[in-house]
């Protein structure tokens, strides 16, 4: 008895060789099975008798090494007769024969060379636009969504929207203000240290003001947004898309764009702009607390400085930005949610995209923002 | 049949909270039979399952499976151990990022040295062995409808050549025709594998067609039978399960 499989040959008077195959022939011992097989040699004999009676375990995968070992004997014209196979194993090497009469083995794909790179791009760039193109579409839905229930407000449906609110204002605020006042601090300790090299400290001041104000506050806020409500949104609802919720919900007569996006869209563009406001006022706090530390400035020498430097439109150029970030948040993280196909790799997949892609389109705005302010003037 | 049992379950007791599910549940599974185990809804069907092939540790009670203890055996005993079995979920539970074929081969993969190309014979082997077209392969869970995904999940079951299979509920989802021609395929294999088989099940049909044995879980108990013994039971759940409306179609 052994625990390995084994096949001996051996040369008979008639030309034909005896070929007894025994021990263990199952998956296990695949690789010993593909070996053995593999270097079965008959050269110059005209026939094989192939012996299985000493094969203590038999399973699919140790019929279809003897059926292929058998196959290869005959391609190169040799005769082989099975011999010796036990009655509890007929079934199997018919099951085998059956199946292999339906087998196919697909053929992979190639995939390589410099065509396959071409096809790659090309690939993507037809995704890219498509993308681009359903986004617009989405856009132009939203829209008529949102024009249809100006005529009829229950259609704004307060409690979802107050949820959603609550969601992604209200337990967003201490992380937002932490991380403002953070970066607050951190601005207000390298322009205080580059400024003193000219004597000019107290411009510090001026700095942190109008920084935070016109384009930190507002771009952090967003980012971390992004991060925490824009991927929350395309999670949910490509959760709901695997379930197949949405579908339900356009069975039982209900726009998954009016009850899922639209209060979602909303609350977002309503609440990015308080926690803007609230991540400017901290990051100030921030600046104030270690040009102070710093510089030896009194509180009262701080909003003096304050004062003089930031003006009510550098407010109000942060703060214009915010609806229009979130609107890119919210419809992105909706756009990808929707976008989920029905693995749960997918919700995966569409949550990381809507994140890239909703920090990438806010840093865009952003610029584009710049540009026009300073075409403006302001 | 052999005295010794390829499954041993022993006064198996369960309890979620306050609530006791089974309270000394024992039978046992030979080799070669296909058992179904039937019983009302929450009588712990499933339960029994999941604490069979050591996803549940039962609160009382010891588990014998191919000899060796499920619940008290190392983790990597436990491993070697879940070579020699195999299981159908009910919905499949195939892996959703991978196609079939590579569904198939996870096992081969993780725990036999297989040559690359022997595996993917192997795996086209076993596709068509449940029956399924040879393009399946390719395709991932998401493409294949119910009935496909069940036979893909069987074929996973199926990959390591295991001695005993579980399958939890294995047509519910199907057609009647798709139902019958899944009951065929496990007799088929169970046949020409000497399989046993240990089926969770609903479905009157594949009780009547394919089951050997039939394990009914009724007041925390269980009870063990053939169809026709059970027939006989007088015990209001069985009684009503075997002559209720449904089984007297199937020509109970």
């Amino acid at each position: 008895m052994s625990d390995t499989a084994w096949m001996r040959t051996e040369a008979m008077s008639d030309g034909w060789v005896s070929v007894v195959a025994g021990g263990v022939w199952t998956v296990a011992a695949s690789r010993t099975l593909t070996e053995i097989a593999s270097g079965l040699r008959l050269d110059g004999a005209s026939g094989a008798r192939l012996d299985v009676s000493e094969i203590e375990r038999l399973d699919t995968a140790g019929v279809w090494i003897l059926r292929g070992m058998m196959g290869d004997l005959q391609d190169a014209g040799i005769d082989v007769e099975l011999q010796g196979v036990d009655a509890k194993h007929m079934p199997l090497f018919d099951l085998v024969e059956a199946s292999e009469e339906k087998l196919g083995v697909s053929d992979p794909v190639s995939k390589g060379g410099i065509l396959a790179f071409v096809a790659r791009i090309g690939e993507g760039v037809f995704s890219t636009v498509s993308k681009a193109k359903g986004l617009l579409n989405f856009i132009g839905l939203f829209t008529l969504v949102l024009l249809r229930a100006c005529k009829e407000p229950r259609r704004f449906r307060p409690k979802a929207l107050v949820s959603q609110i609550e969601q992604t204002g209200l337990d967003a605020l201490p992380i937002v203000g932490l991380l403002s006042f953070l970066i607050g601090v951190v601005l207000a300790y390298l322009m205080s240290d580059q400024f003193r090299q000219f004597g000019a400290e107290i411009f510090t001041v001026n700095l942190v003001g109008l920084s935070i104000l016109r384009e930190v506050g507002v771009l952090i806020t967003a980012i971390m947004i992004a991060g925490r409500s824009g991927s929350a949104f395309t999670a949910q609802i490509g959760t709901m898309k695997v379930n197949e919720e949405v579908d339900a919900m356009g069975t039982l007569g209900l726009d998954p764009m009016e009850v899922l996006v639209l209060p979602r869209v909303l609350a977002l563009m309503l609440t990015l702009p308080f926690l803007t406001f609230f991540a400017d006022i901290m990051g100030v706090l921030g600046g104030a607390v270690m040009t102070i530390l710093a510089l030896d400035l009194t509180s009262a020498q701080f909003m003096t400085q304050l004062k003089q430097a930031v003006t009510l439109d550098d407010f109000m150029v942060g703060i214009v930005k915010a609806p229009v970030h979130a609107y890119i948040i919210a419809m992105v993280g909706c756009y990808e949610g929707l976008r989920v196909r029905q693995t749960a790799e997918s919700v995966g997949l569409q949550t990381t995209t809507s994140v890239v892609e909703s920090i990438f389109l806010v840093i865009v705005a952003t610029a584009i923002f710049a540009i026009v302010f300073s075409f403006l003037g302001i | 049949m052999s005295s010794d049992p390829i499954l041993r379950i022993r006064d198996i007791v369960t309890r979620f909270g306050p609530h006791t599910i089974h309270d000394g549940v024992s039978f046992d599974v030979e080799r070669g039979e296909v058992i179904g185990v039937v019983g009302g809804s929450g009588t712990g069907k499933s339960v029994l399952l999941r604490e069979v092939i050591g996803l549940l540790r039962p609160a009382g009670g010891s588990i014998e499976l191919l000899g060796e203890d499920v619940w008290s055996m190392s983790p990597k005993e436990r491993i070697a151990l879940s070579t020699s079995f195999g299981v159908l979920f009910q919905d499949g539970a195939l892996f959703s990022s991978l196609t079939v074929a590579e569904n198939i081969q996870v096992p081969m993969r993780e725990h036999l040295d297989i040559p690359p190309k022997m595996m993917d014979e192997l795996a086209a082997l076993k596709i068509a062995m449940v029956g399924l077209a040879p393009e399946a392969g390719g395709k991932l869970p998401s493409e294949l409808s119910g009935g496909m995904r069940k036979r893909a999940g069987l074929a996973r079951a199926l990959a390591l050549d295991p001695e005993i299979v579980f399958l939890d509920e294995p047509t519910a989802g199907l057609d009647p025709i798709g139902a019958a021609a899944f009951d065929q395929l496990v007799r088929d294999l169970q046949q020409s594998l000497g399989l046993t088989v240990y089926m969770v099940t609903h479905d009157l049909d594949s009780l009547a067609t394919i089951t050997d044995r039939i394990a009914a879980l009724v007041d925390k108990q269980v009870r063990v039978g053939t169809m026709a013994e059970h027939m006989e039971d007088d015990h209001p759940w069985l009684h009503e399960y075997f002559h209720g409306p449904r089984a007297r179609a199937v020509g109970g």
